[in-house]
């Protein structure tokens, strides 16, 4: 079983840096608009219209 | 008129030179609005950042100070076919959002830690049935204390600080027990493992920590949306009113108004301040602070109040300190006191808790001392008394009432109503007698044309386009009428007279009677109230009727209501005679007149005395004590600022329906919470006297906490169909 040994905090550490993950994104105002967050992704205003080949 | 408008109030400095300003955006229809918004805004000169935020519909803009007139934004922003209005974040909000943040980085950590945990303790669990080593056992359960200690030290902080803050007021709420049971377990836990014992209690004190941080944070998500949409309205409705700055008018919004300043106040606006008049004369519509539907006529020297209407004439005035204002001074000072009555009502939860706190305690207290003199070890009497302390913890009742609140006020919302208290729902549940105020309430908060079924449609769209040139409040009741929005091309209004325009090569004239060459005023109906404006047209000619009309579905709203059960009242400070036939159209038969703010106030007390929860239901400033003063209050849209703030709600729209509805949805979620509160009730009949005997395993808690905290949830969910 000491396989144990390094299997458990590597789970840990992956599962901490899910935590950081989510705290970065709501500290970063990701969760301030969900709404307008699905809506943007379909606008394409973004993208170059102009013909490339 | 090209008057400049002064928005430097909502202008704040956000550093690195730069501007920033919030506007609630009114008119977003759809996804595409976004780019279109934002694209629109961007092309200004200067501005460096838009982004509009589509949950609560507001655009947040960054210029460059000096580039550029914020005035620009709202211009640019009417160009696109939206309305902005800018307004200053209320503090409150700011504090809800931070405290929001921080429940849900409490959220995050709990369920990470929860998640992990569990985990482990399966693995314990299955271990312990089968061939698990005591090593093995005792690194799964050290694991299980590293993450357990640091993650209920940060997640359980808004309990302990409740619960300590509690103590010290020499009380017991809810946290208490939750952060005793939390704490005693984590420490039992330590001490178990240490002594190399087959179960621990972590994942039982971190699971309980994150359902109930679940509870909190819904409960506060609530509060917090309903509030933001408080804010968008309040914006939506600020005003803006013309100051003089020396000799030029500058329209400013009125939030920037000081005592001393000099209005203009045009014919057919909103006064926008308290304050005398100092020349001009005019008439003024006071239904909205007294309820009285007929018109004063005011010249130089009188007082005018905030919220009135000018009728016929500018005026120019000067605004005094509120505190001058003996009006609202009167109807403040009976607001405090009503206010200071209400807070007294008690939230259900809170009542349960005060009920279930000591229980919890007393139970748990006996359990050891029972356990001790029975002669167990000591240590057996303490793992007992502390999986009571776990197992009562109020999961499922930290979770059946907000989850229930969430999805009620969804349905609310969608139905037209818009909460501003979080507790509403409960006291609106439990309303069984509804007074009615009458103008602006059961009638419309306009006035509107009464017999448009005896004119010939020609003649009356004809009219209603022609009064769309006309800021007259008769002209702009005939607008309503309008299937067309376009003004005929040079029309032009002669003040105090009417307006005009030349159409298909003949002249219609629309105002007063001698005006449109009426010889004498033609058929007419004389009642109370009624006002009319004359049209004619060539050799044809009508005259209007112009009156409060009902809500077009008050007459079966305030039958609905009658069947389910609740006493309806109507009070106004109207007339009697304006009031009479009102109550006869509806069939109330309970109805008083001239009935001033202090009465209100004591007509709602005494019928609270006999022991009836009254639900008012209001728009004038004359009502705003009354609304504070009843058990819940709902206010239309229309409704004066003060009135809309002691609202526990606001609803939408021109229809009464939303009220109706608002009684649907609250019986049912008071129902739910009902039933949430009597299954928490039998879940503790069932799990106390199993843990009392002591056979609760960390795995039977685990399955108890997650099963009924999912039973309740589930419960709530049925609240939320549309009535």
């Amino acid at each position: 079983m000491n396989v144990l040994v390094y299997l458990i905090p590597a789970a840990l550490g992956l599962g901490l840096l899910g935590l950081f993950a989510f705290l970065w994104a709501l500290r970063s105002g990701q969760y301030s608009d969900v709404e307008g967050a699905a809506l943007r992704v379909l606008s394409d205003d973004d993208i170059d219209r102009t013909p490339t080949h | 008129m090209n008057e400049a408008v002064d928005l430097s109030l909502y202008a704040r400095p956000s550093g690195d030179g730069t501007l920033g300003m919030d506007l609630a955006v009114e008119g977003i229809a759809c996804g595409a609005c976004i780019g279109r918004i934002e694209s629109a805004v961007k092309r200004l000169p200067g501005v460096t950042e838009a982004r509009l935020n589509y949950t609560n519909r507001r655009l947040h803009v960054d210029w460059t100070d000096g580039a550029l007139q914020p005035a620009q934004i709202l211009r640019t922003l009417e160009e696109a076919g939206y309305h902005g209005y800018p307004f200053a974040p209320l503090r409150a909000e700011a504090e809800a959002a931070a405290q929001a943040r921080r429940l849900t980085r409490c959220l995050a950590v709990a369920g990470f830690a929860a998640m992990n945990i569990m985990l482990l303790s399966v693995s314990v669990w299955a271990g312990n049935a089968s061939d698990i080593t005591p090593e093995t056992r005792d690194f799964f359960h050290w694991a299980s204390a590293l993450i357990a200690l640091p993650a209920a030290a940060y997640a359980g902080r808004p309990f302990f600080v409740s619960a300590w803050r509690s103590l010290r007021a020499g009380a017991l709420n809810m946290d208490v027990p939750i952060s005793l049971g939390v704490i005693l377990a984590l420490g039992l836990s330590v001490v178990e493992t240490a002594n190399h014992a087959k179960d621990a209690y972590y994942d039982s004190a971190i699971m309980l920590l994150f359902f109930l941080l679940v509870g909190r944070a819904l409960d506060h998500a609530m509060r917090r949306k309903t509030r933001a949409v408080a804010g968008n309205l309040a914006a939506l409705k600020a005003e803006t009113a013309h100051r003089f700055s020396g000799d030029e008018l500058v329209s400013v919004p009125v939030a920037a108004l000081e005592a001393g300043d000099r209005l203009l106040v045009k014919a057919g606006e909103r006064v926008p301040a308290d304050g005398s008049v100092l020349s001009g004369s005019s008439e003024i519509d006071e239904s909205l602070i007294t309820g009285e539907t007929a018109r004063r006529k005011i010249a130089a020297g009188a007082t005018i109040y905030a919220g009135s209407l000018n009728y016929s004439g500018a005026l120019t005035m000067r605004v005094t300190a509120a505190e001058c204002a003996t009006l609202l001074d009167e109807i403040e000072r009976l607001l405090e006191k009503a206010a200071s009555a209400k807070s007294r009502t008690m939230r259900l939860a809170d009542r349960a808790a005060r009920f279930y706190a000591p229980m919890v305690h007393i139970t748990a207290a006996l359990t050891f001392i029972g356990w001790w003199l029975a002669g167990a070890s000591l240590h057996d009497a303490v793992v007992t008394a502390i999986a009571v302390l776990i197992i009562t913890c109020p999961c499922a009742l930290a979770l059946a009432i907000p989850a229930v609140q969430v999805v009620a006020s969804g349905a609310l919302f969608r139905a037209g109503v818009i909460l501003n208290a979080g507790d509403a729902i409960e006291r609106l549940g439990e309303a069984d007698t509804v007074i009615f105020d009458k103008t602006g309430t059961l009638t419309l908060p306009e006035p509107r044309v009464i017999d448009t079924e005896t004119i010939d449609a020609d003649l009356l769209q004809m009219a209603a386009r022609l009064a769309l040139s006309s800021r007259h409040p008769l002209a702009q009741a005939l607008t309503r009428e309008a299937a067309s929005h376009v003004p005929f091309d040079g029309a032009s209004e002669e003040p105090g007279q009417g307006v005009h325009a030349v159409i298909g090569g003949v002249e219609a004239r629309l105002g007063r009677a001698e005006f449109c060459g009426f010889a004498q005023t033609p058929r007419q109906i004389s009642k109370a109230d009624v006002s009319h404006i004359y049209f004619s047209y060539g050799k044809r000619c009508a005259s209007f009727a112009v009156s409060q009309k009902l809500r077009p579905d008050a007459v079966e709203v305030v039958a609905r209501l009658r069947a389910r059960g609740l006493t309806l009242h109507i009070l106004s400070g109207d007339r009697a005679a304006a009031v009479r036939p009102v109550a006869e159209a509806l069939g109330i038969g309970r109805w008083l007149a001239e009935v001033k703010p202090a009465e209100k106030i004591a007509f709602v007390e005494s019928l609270q005395r006999q022991g009836r929860r009254v639900l008012m239901v209001g728009d004038g400033l004359n009502d705003a004590p009354a609304l504070a003063a009843a058990s819940v209050s709902l206010s239309p849209i229309a409704a004066a600022d003060v009135t809309q703030a002691q609202a526990d709600a606001v609803f939408l729209g021109e229809r009464l329906k939303p009220v109706l509805d608002a009684v649907a949805v609250a019986r049912r979620a008071h129902r739910l919470m009902t039933e949430n509160l009597i299954f928490a009730a039998i879940y503790n009949m069932i799990a106390v006297p199993v843990a009392i005997a002591g056979a609760i395993t960390p795995l039977i808690a685990a399955l108890a906490m997650s099963g009924s905290s999912m039973m309740v949830t589930l419960n709530a969910l049925r609240g939320g169909k549309s009535a």
